[in-house]
This record gives C-alpha cells, sequence and structure tokens, in this order.
C-alpha cells in the first residue's frame, strides 16, 4: 500500500474518517461534481441521466411486483389480475413498470438517435457505443422475458414465435430451443426460467451502464459540434450546472410518463394479452412490442426463414461496428452537409420500419418492410462509408468558445479555406 | 518454448494445473446447463388415445398432445385428389401424400406451424384455409395443403406427422 497517497481533506470529520479508508468522497466530487460538461451541451444529453433514472425506477417497481407474482403456467395470469385489483397499489406498480419498459425504450432509442447523429460513438468513444449496443440487446432481451411473464395470448405466442427464431439455426437449431424452453413448446418450465433470468438481467445492465458512465468520463461527453474541450472556458461543471438541467428534463418526463401511467395505461398494451395464454389457439395478428417491430418487421420482410432471423439479428449486429464503417473524422452530423440528410432518413426509416413491423405482413406493408430493410443495410454498409470518403465537411468551429463568439464576430473562427481549423485535429490531452 | 532445462518443469506444472482447472471447471457447469433440458417427466408425457367415430368427412378436430395441438382430419374425396395428385419433386420439402398418411381418408398432423410455432387456421369451417385449401398459418402467412405440406409463404418444411398407430377402426393412439 502506498503510505505517500495524498488523502483529500474535508473540512468534516466524519468525510475524513471516510475517505481515509474508502476515497469515494473524492471519486463522487471529482466524476460528479467537478467533472467538466461541455457547455454547449442541449437537453440532448439529459436522456443518459433519464435512462438511468428509469432503470432504477423498473428495478424498484419490479421487485415490488415480484413480491405479488406467481411464476406457474396455472397462476400466472390470475396473480396478474390480483396485483391489479387487490394488492394496495399494485395497479399502480404494473403501469408504471409495463410503461416505463416503453418509456425506457423510448429515452434509450433518443440516446442512440444522438449518439448517431453527434458521431459520440467515433474516437475515442468506440468502446462507449459498444457497451452501449451491449446494453440495448440486453434491455431487448429483458423486456421480451418480461412480457411473458403476464402469460396471456401475447406473452405465449411471442414467447413461442421467438424462441422459435432459434430453430431456424442448421443442426443444433430444434435441440438449442429445447433446451432454451426447457421443454418441448413454451411451457412451465419456460415460465419459471423467464422470470429468473428476468429478474437478474437488470442488475447485469446496472452492471453494465455503470462501465459506460465510467467509460464516458474517461474522454468527457461529446456535444452537438463534436468537438473536444480545450479550455476551461469551453466547459461548466456537472454541480450544479448540469445537475440543474438534468433535472428540469426529469420534471418534463415526469409529466410525460405520469400522464400515461394515470390516464392512458393501455395505450401501449395488446388487448389480446387480456386473454389468459392458450396453447392451442393463436392469435390472428401477433404483433410485437412496438419498441422491437423494426426489428420483427425486418425478420417478416425476409421469405426465407433462416434468412430473416440472420438479417434481424443483423441489424442489431452491425451497430457494434458503425464506429469502424464510419471514416469521417468529424463527428456531427451539424457539419455534414450529405451525411446529414442520409442520417435523418435512416431514422425515418427506421420509424416507418417500427410501424409496418405492427400491421399484417402483406400488400404494401411488406413493400415498405423490403425497401426499409434495403436502406437500414444500405445505410451501413454502402452510404456509411462512402458518404465519409466524398463528403466535404463544413468548417468547424476552433473551439467550443467560439461556437458562441461567432455569433458576435463571425469571422473568429474562419480558419484559412481548405486547411482543417484545429479542431479537426486529435486532441487527447483533456 | 523453454531454452532452459530447468523451465520445462514449471512449463508442465502450469500447463497441467491449466487444463485441470479447465476441465474442472467444465465438469462443474455441465451440470447446471443440463438442468435446463427437459426434465424426465416433461419426457415421459404419454401417449394419447383419440376416439375418431364420432368424425365426420370433412369435419377436423384438435387435441392436445405433448402439450402441442395434433390435428386429425377425415379428408373428403376431393381433398385426397387434390392432395395425391401434386407431383412431391415440386415441393419446398418434398413428401408424397402416400408417405405422409396410414389411411388416406385420416390425416395425423401436429399443428404447429414449422416456420415459428404459431398454431395455423383451417380447423373450423369458418377459418381461413389458405390458398391450397389445407392450413393457413396468421402470423406470416404460410400456407399448407390438404396433406399439410408447405406450399407458399416463409415455413421451411411440411408441417410434422406424430407417431400414432390405429388400435382399431375407431381409435388412434398418438405417441
Amino acid at each position: 500500500m502506498d503510505k505517500n497517497r495524498k488523502v483529500h481533506q474535508f473540512k468534516n470529520p466524519v468525510l475524513n474518517w471516510i475517505e481515509f479508508r474508502l476515497p469515494i468522497i473524492s471519486y463522487f466530487k471529482k466524476e460528479y461534481g467537478d467533472y467538466p460538461m461541455p457547455k454547449n451541451c442541449n437537453y440532448f444529453w439529459s436522456f443518459g441521466a433519464l435512462a438511468t433514472i428509469t432503470l432504477v425506477t423498473m428495478i424498484v417497481s419490479g421487485i415490488f411486483l415480484a413480491m405479488n407474482y406467481t411464476p406457474h403456467t396455472d397462476m400466472a395470469f390470475d396473480s396478474v389480475e390480483r396485483i391489479m385489483r387487490d394488492v394496495n397499489y399494485g395497479w399502480l406498480m404494473r403501469y408504471i413498470h409495463s410503461n416505463g419498459a416503453a418509456f425506457f425504450f423510448i429515452i434509450v432509442y433518443i440516446h442512440i438517435v444522438r449518439a448517431m447523429y453527434f458521431g459520440s460513438y467515433k474516437y475515442p468513444r468506440e468502446l462507449n457505443w459498444i457497451l452501449g449496443v451491449f446494453i440495448f440487446l440486453l434491455m431487448m432481451a429483458t423486456s421480451f422475458l418480461g412480457y411473458t411473464l403476464p402469460w396471456g395470448q401475447m406473452s405465449y405466442w411471442g414467447a413461442t414465435v421467438i424462441t422459435n427464431l432459434f430453430s431456424a439455426i442448421p443442426f443444433i437449431g430444434e435441440g438449442l430451443k429445447t433446451w432454451l424452453l426447457g421443454d418441448y413448446n413454451v411451457g412451465n418450465a419456460t415460465l419459471n426460467r423467464f422470470f429468473a433470468l428476468h429478474y437478474v438481467l437488470p442488475f447485469v445492465i446496472f452492471g453494465v451502464v455503470g462501465l459506460h458512465v465510467a467509460a464516458v468520463h474517461v474522454h468527457g461527453s461529446n456535444n452537438p459540434d463534436g468537438i473536444d474541450i480545450k479550455t476551461n472556458n469551453d466547459s461548466v461543471n456537472f454541480f450544479p450546472y448540469m445537475l440543474i438541467k438534468d433535472t428540469v428534463a426529469m420534471c418534463a418526463f415526469g409529466v410525460a410518463i405520469s400522464a400515461v401511467i394515470f390516464f392512458g395505461p393501455n395505450l401501449m398494451a395488446e388487448v389480446d394479452n387480456y386473454i389468459p395464454a392458450d396453447p392451442l389457439v393463436t392469435p390472428a395478428h401477433i404483433v410485437p412490442n412496438w419498441y422491437l417491430a423494426p426489428f420483427y418487421a425486418i425478420l417478416r420482410a425476409v421469405p426465407d426463414k433462416l434468412g430473416g432471423v440472420l438479417l434481424m439479428f443483423g441489424a442489431i449486429v452491425i451497430l457494434f461496428v458503425l464506429p469502424w464503417l464510419d471514416r469521417s473524422k468529424v463527428r456531427s452530423c451539424n457539419y455534414r452537409p450529405i451525411y446529414k440528410w442520409f442520417m435523418m432518413g435512416f431514422f425515418v426509416n427506421f420509424f416507418a420500419l417500427g410501424y409496418v413491423g405492427m400491421l399484417p405482413a402483406e400488400g404494401l406493408y411488406l413493400l415498405i418492410a423490403r425497401v426499409g430493410l434495403l436502406y437500414y443495410f444500405g445505410f451501413f454498409f454502402i452510404i456509411t462509408p462512402f458518404v465519409g470518403w466524398i463528403e466535404k465537411p463544413s468548417k468547424l468551429p476552433l473551439s467550443i468558445s467560439d461556437v458562441y463568439a461567432k455569433n458576435i464576430a463571425p469571422n473568429i473562427g474562419g480558419g484559412e479555406k481548405g486547411i482543417p481549423s484545429p479542431a479537426m485535429q486529435k486532441d487527447t490531452n483533456l | 518454448m523453454a531454452k532452459k532445462p530447468k523451465n520445462k518443469r514449471r512449463d508442465f506444472l502450469q500447463l497441467s494445473t491449466v487444463t485441470l482447472g479447465a476441465v474442472g471447471t467444465a465438469a462443474f457447469i455441465w451440470p447446471f446447463l443440463k438442468s435446463m433440458s427437459p426434465a424426465e417427466d416433461t419426457l415421459a408425457a404419454g401417449s394419447t388415445e383419440v376416439d375418431i367415430s364420432a368424425i365426420e368427412e370433412g369435419q377436423s378436430i384438435t387435441i392436445k398432445w405433448r402439450g402441442k395441438p395434433v390435428f386429425i382430419k377425415k379428408r373428403t374425396k376431393d381433398e385426397i385428389d387434390a392432395a395425391q395428385m401434386v407431383q412431391a419433386s415440386d415441393l419446398r420439402d418434398p413428401q408424397d401424400d402416400a408417405d405422409r398418411v396410414q389411411k388416406e381418408e385420416w390425416l395425423v398432423l401436429v399443428g404447429v406451424c414449422t416456420h415459428l410455432g404459431c398454431v395455423p387456421l383451417g380447423q373450423k369451417v369458418s377459418d381461413m384455409k389458405g390458398e391450397y385449401d389445407g392450413w393457413y398459418c396468421p402470423c406470416h402467412g404460410s400456407h399448407y395443403d390438404t396433406s399439410g405440406r408447405i406450399r407458399k409463404g416463409p415455413a421451411p418444411k411440411n408441417l410434422d406427422v406424430p407417431p400414432y398407430t390405429f388400435l382399431n377402426d375407431n381409435t388412434i393412439k398418438i405417441g
């Protein structure tokens, strides 16, 4: 042990006592007090904090739901109805949890859109992006497992369809499916293990979120102009400025989610899930949760079982390599006149895929899904590498302060034409 | 590799320790993985005997066998003809009708779509039966013919035929 280690001194002797034994006070002061945030960050940068708060809310409401839930095929549906009718505030716990899941995805999708548009995934935050995609994958798995638990018709048939995806794998598929289900079809063994996994995965997510946050704190947050902090003039301390800003965002979010929980708690629910699961009758129209619908649309757009499954998983896996597909050094799409529009097109396309994913796969809807599928993969494999190569980015500001200075003296930030401004060069000595 | 002879002993010890550790870990993990496979009572799910005397021609019933729906259909002459006329080589999963039935009027199928496991429609008179007048899976639009063979849509294989025997003219034992 290093005897010469410098111990932070605080006025409060209790803090000093703790700090000497576990330097956690100085850690929090550094990471959440003095932590420098680019001063140009807009409200898009509040969605990470919102996602964290939602995760905690989901874990807490989930634990209380688990106290009254019974993971058995004969009792699961009734135990959920009992939570709704008889358990004190059970309805509130359940509506917080079910709508919280939907809002969690809304927040995370906006968080991802922000990272893509402003190029947060680029050097030096690639690992941060990878951890984020990993969290997104875990979230999708967790929400799927959770959706099975009420044991309604959509729960049962959703679980059947998704677990059958694995049977598409050649040779080992059927065996793998049976192993995952613990039975030849979705049954009590399946429900039990889904409950166990649904309980534990959020804590895994929590752990990866910890890594995700730790990783972003190494190089600091990106910002709407995609340039690095150079001087103290470019940043503000997290406390109190960003904390207050995040609090404002949290209040707005609270209003939005409360409006749904109290006035439209079933807006995003499927009617069929209020019918108990029946293994002999498939609902006429199996609908995934809206937040998984874009990927479901991709699955159905392919007229081949294995092909559909591969493309659906491929649509998620491709996200992992986005930092290496994009060859442009300019982060923010605000300074990328061509790619900007393709990027917005990608968001619109993803939305369209989600829309047709909720509708029957036939006629025009199927055509839209197929065009959407082409654009989705074309965006990653062709547009992203190619545009980065031919595009001439707009002139970047010299520094973050310069963004504001330009409003007064328009020419301050202008370097000579053709010479990249210093801000475009990699700067790691933050 | 080790240049000095005295390192060989150390290499051997390292290698054997790591190997033993790996084998031990795998042996420890195996019971946990295996515990997720279907349990003995699940595997032992027995056979089911069905009385088919009440089924009219053209009618079809659904029974539950090992948790799955099984369709038992008494086919009409037209349906049998339609099934037999098809060239097996034209099909995605080539199979003659004769290989799928024991008695040509009785068709027994596992009623689980081979795409993603939904139960196809076609058991009720009012159901959609698809373009080949057999079964139609509403989930992703697979069409099956009057022999339960895949004709159109994303499913890769024909509807499974479960193991069954005729105990007598009026009773089928499935499983």
